[in-house]
């Protein structure tokens, strides 16, 4: 153990001897290691990122959704109607006749404006059953969330997404306050949490405000209608949707992909027109996984092509020191060194090398999703896991790259050692 | 007890060393027998291609005769591994070269421990005997100065200090006085002198005859033979001698 710290010793000092040339060989391992930890550390945090939204549409769900068809509406002279989109009794046929689906819930939306006092914003406002927040998975922070009471009454009363909450109450407390949603005044009953910094919209995940608002299905239907009217000069836009979205919860991971196919036959054989469109999250989070995985299997090639040129860097110039220090290894055999002694040494500083090489090579492996996150905007998740992996195997690269100049340093004639000049 | 009872440190038996160059057998040693006693101080002379370089190679046991017979001790070297060779190397003989061969990298004190560090089983106290043998030669004062910081004459003491740390049975000097001028060298062939008093066996090649006389007995080599043996008070009786 002693003798080991001595070569261990020696193999710093020796290395610190040609200060410049040590430091530019373990620069291969270096850039090797830190493109590994800061590539892991990007990569993971955008599919963490789209894994987390797709989780969010619940893993079990199969979404239905309607989509605008690229059709010509109906038009007379001054009005143009375009129906489409999910029926009611496509949520009666998904509800009453798939095998495997254990609950579902409609979801109509309603272009209207929110209001209060003075300030007024267009979230998206969501008519929906009860069961849709425990589908969905949605969080209250205050009060509740629609009963079957207000289905039944067509209560004028709302629940309010954070951001909308936030945005109409910055100071005060929602619940019990009234709101204006179109031409209607709506008392808030609950308000959600966010949901959190990767979460977006369920229902319109590419809204920039991100905004909801919901209010009860039948409510919905009585005081907006299914029916959106935009006016223009001479002319009146109608677009008719029963229903944008029909959310079927599944028993079990295994039947997602049954009636995820039976769901796209229905709509097939329901719609002439392509106005529908079916999300499957758990399609969706394979393929984020499936994509995660090619990513990984890239990144490992790339990773161990640079890690494989650090190694041949190192195994470069420790040739180059071992033919330098053929002296030197001849004195040492004459001093009663055994041949497992140098190769020992030249081990040494060869993993010696490849150590600091991947300790600093880890450590701007971590400071570059850091700087990332500040500077870009982009999420990065460093996994300890990844940073451990990389110094191993950096570690590891400078054993087997230095195995070949250590076995020549040792098999060398010491005769022929102590005459090198 | 007299010379001739003094106990065989090195017993060379028919020992030849030949190469092939050329597709033609070149013998450096040619059926070479010797004995080296304890407590002896031989100078190994000869001129270039004597074949005294290739007799200190064979005698510290970093090259191997083709034919013959070597022990050290009594253990006949031939047999042993390349791990046994190495071990025995180190602890049975003490090097000193013409260019010191000190590393760079360590300081006075860590340059003695050199032989100490390959050992499976080290000297005890092997920091403070390495630093008594560094006073011993004088370099008090200069325990840690790395040998870029040293005069060649100084940068030898650390070598036979070195030499010295494992207590072997045998010191072999290759011109070890090659690299200093008249003044150094004198310094270091008095300390040959102490080191010979106190006992130790000493084999010093050299081509410098005021060298060679320093030592107590004169082997003269040519041609990969003995030209002669300048020992008045040794008595070659022994079987193993040539002479």
């Amino acid at each position: 153990m002693k003798s080991l710290w001595s070569t261990v010793r020696l193999g710093i000092s020796s290395l610190l001897l040609h200060k410049l040339r040590s430091f530019l060989t373990t620069l291969g391992v270096l850039f090797g290691v830190a493109s590994v930890v800061a590539m892991l550390a990007v990569g993971e945090g955008a599919s963490e990122k789209a894994q987390d939204q797709i989780r969010q549409l619940g893993s079990r769900n199969v979404i239905l959704r309607s989509v605008k068809p690229e059709q010509e509406a109906v038009s007379d002279q001054q009005t143009r109607t375009l129906s489409y989109g999910l029926t009611r009794d496509d949520y009666g046929r998904v509800a009453e006749t798939f095998p495997g689906v254990i609950r579902t819930v409609p979801v109509l939306a309603a272009a209207q404006e929110v209001r209060l006092g003075g300030k007024s914003c267009r979230p998206k406002v969501l008519c929906t059953i009860p069961e849709f927040q425990d589908v969905v998975g949605r969080i209250l922070s205050a009060g509740r969330f629609i009963l079957p009471q207000d289905e039944e009454s067509r209560s004028l009363v709302c629940v309010l997404g954070y951001d909308v909450a936030r945005y109409l109450f910055p100071f005060k407390n929602a619940l019990g306050q009234n709101i204006r949603i179109g031409e209607h005044y709506f008392e808030v009953v609950g308000v959600l949490v966010p949901r959190g910094p990767l979460g977006e919209s369920l229902a319109n995940p590419s809204s920039e405000s991100g905004g909801e608002v919901f209010v009860p299905l039948e409510t919905g239907r009585s005081y907006f209608g299914e029916r959106q009217v935009t006016i223009r000069s001479g002319s009146r836009d109608i677009q008719e949707v029963q229903l944008h979205e029909i959310i079927a919860e599944v028993g079990t991971d295994e039947d997602v992909p049954f009636v995820a196919a039976a769901s796209r036959a229905m709509l097939v054989r329901e719609h002439e027109d392509k106005d529908y469109e079916v999300v499957v999250p758990l399609e969706l989070l394979m393929r984020a996984k499936e994509t995660q995985r090619i990513f990984s299997i890239v990144l490992a090639s790339i990773a161990g092509i640079s890690l494989l040129v650090g190694g041949i860097g190192i195994m470069n110039v420790m040739l180059a020191t071992v033919t330098e220090r053929t002296r030197e290894i001849g004195i040492r055999r004459a001093l009663g060194a055994r041949r497992r002694h140098i190769v020992t040494q030249f081990l040494v500083e060869t993993t010696v090398l490849s150590g600091c090489g991947g300790a600093a090579g880890v450590a701007i492996g971590l400071l570059i999703p850091w700087i990332i996150e500040r500077t870009a905007d982009l999420e990065t998740q460093v996994s300890p896991m990844s940073a451990i992996l990389a110094f191993g195997i950096s570690v590891g690269i400078g054993v087997i790259f230095g195995l070949y100049p250590a076995w020549r340093a040792a098999h060398m004639d010491p005769v022929e050692a102590l005459r090198h000049e | 007890m007299s010379e001739n009872e003094a106990e065989i440190v090195a017993h060379l038996q028919n020992i030849s060393r030949s190469y092939v160059m050329g597709g033609e057998t070149v013998y450096a040693l040619k059926d070479f027998s010797f004995d080296f006693r304890q407590g002896e101080y031989w100078a190994i002379m000869g001129s270039s291609g004597s074949g005294k370089s290739t007799l200190l190679n064979l005698l510290s046991c970093i090259d191997r005769p083709t034919t013959g017979s070597y022990q050290i001790r009594g253990r006949e070297v031939s047999g042993l591994s390349d791990n046994e060779i190495s071990a025995l190397r180190g602890r049975e003989l003490g090097f000193i070269f013409q260019s010191y061969n000190l590393i760079p990298q360590l300081d006075v004190i860590d340059n003695i421990l050199v032989p100490v560090i390959y050992q499976d089983d080290p000297i005890p106290n092997a920091r403070e005997r390495a630093t008594e043998l560094a006073e011993r030669v004088g370099l008090k004062g200069r325990l840690h100065h790395r040998p870029n910081q040293l005069s060649g004459g100084q940068q030898q003491r650390v070598a036979i200090a070195r030499s010295l740390i494992n207590d072997p049975a045998m010191i072999l000097a290759d011109e070890a006085t090659g690299n200093l001028d008249s003044a150094t060298a004198s310094e270091i062939l008095d300390l040959f002198d102490e080191l010979h008093a106190s006992g130790k066996t000493i084999l010093l090649v050299t081509h410098e005859q005021d060298v060679g006389d320093r030592a107590e007995h004169i082997l003269r080599l040519k041609d990969g033979d003995i030209l002669s043996v300048d020992s008045e008070a040794r008595s070659q009786a022994t079987g193993g001698t040539s002479v």
